[in-house]
């Protein structure tokens, strides 16, 4: 029997994680990286709802979060070897003007 | 509280958690990150499975530590980045990002605490991890969330015209 609050505080934790890897990397693949780790701490957190409140919308809605996130991956990524072409480099300090 | 047997698993899989986040932010090596962040996503995956999801605790392993993190792989090692030269960014910042990152995680644990979330997560019955509600899970998918599916397909397709779209190169373009 795990209290559902102990969840709540791993997901906490990981989301934590990931905000402070924002913050402090400048590669941006990692940076990326963290942003998965916020997007699968939201989903934990949602997985232990819906078992708190004995219903599947949780899980459905999680299922739809892996959707966007694949979507946003094909997309950053993308963006980020176009970068790389014509700065040939994906530090986020080198990252200071608009155009290409 | 006793120990049982759900809740040693589930403290071996927190710690194991946490620490393969901490490894993804510290670790200098691209490749080393990427790898940390796929045990974190499999430990997250066994924690679905604790909590009776067993489709999207498969689905994680398939999509997240599968696909997405494939994908991750390739376009390090496609740019062959995997190692950066220290940040020459504010020297404050370091400092600054622990300060920020515990601030969040201590507001986050006051309002768990203060919620006072006090429901408890019976260990996963037979019936939950079986095919059945496997089975009524896609009902509600196809019925009382039909339309955010669609859309779902329909966001996916730009996705994937816009990365191509992207990284195509055009004759005689900058590209």
């Amino acid at each position: 029997m795990v209290p559902v609050s102990y969840y709540l505080v791993v997901s906490g934790i990981l989301f934590s994680i990931g905000a402070m890897g924002v913050l402090l990397r400048r590669n941006s693949l990692v940076v990326f990286m963290s942003i998965e780790l916020m997007l699968n701490a939201g989903n934990l957190a949602f997985v232990a709802f819906a078992r708190m409140h004995n219903t599947f919308s949780g899980q459905l809605f999680v299922f739809f979060v892996m959707a966007v996130a694949a979507a946003e991956v094909a997309v950053g990524l993308a963006l980020i070897v176009t970068i790389f072409r014509t700065k040939n480099s994906i530090n986020l300090d080198q990252m200071n003007n608009l155009k290409g | 509280m006793p120990m049982t047997m759900d809740m040693f698993v589930f403290l071996v899989l927190a710690f194991v958690a946490v620490a393969s986040a901490f490894g993804m932010l510290i670790s200098r090596n691209g490749i080393y990150a990427i790898l940390f962040l796929v045990l974190n996503f499999l430990t997250v995956a066994v924690f679905y499975l604790l909590l009776g999801a067993p489709f999207i605790a498969l689905s994680q392993v398939t999509i997240y530590a599968g696909a997405i993190m494939v994908l991750f792989l390739f376009v390090i090692m496609l740019l062959g980045t995997d190692k950066l030269p220290p940040s020459t960014g504010l020297s404050y910042q370091r400092v600054a990002t622990y300060v920020l990152g515990g601030l969040l995680l201590a507001e986050i644990g006051y309002w768990i605490w203060r919620g006072a979330l006090t429901g408890v997560i019976p260990p996963p019955s037979a019936e939950l991890n079986s095919m059945a509600s496997i089975q009524e899970m896609s009902l509600m998918l196809f019925s009382q969330y039909l339309l955010p599916f669609e859309v779902t397909s329909i966001l996916l397709l730009v996705a994937m015209i816009g990365a191509i779209v992207l990284t195509i190169k055009q004759k005689g373009g900058r590209g």
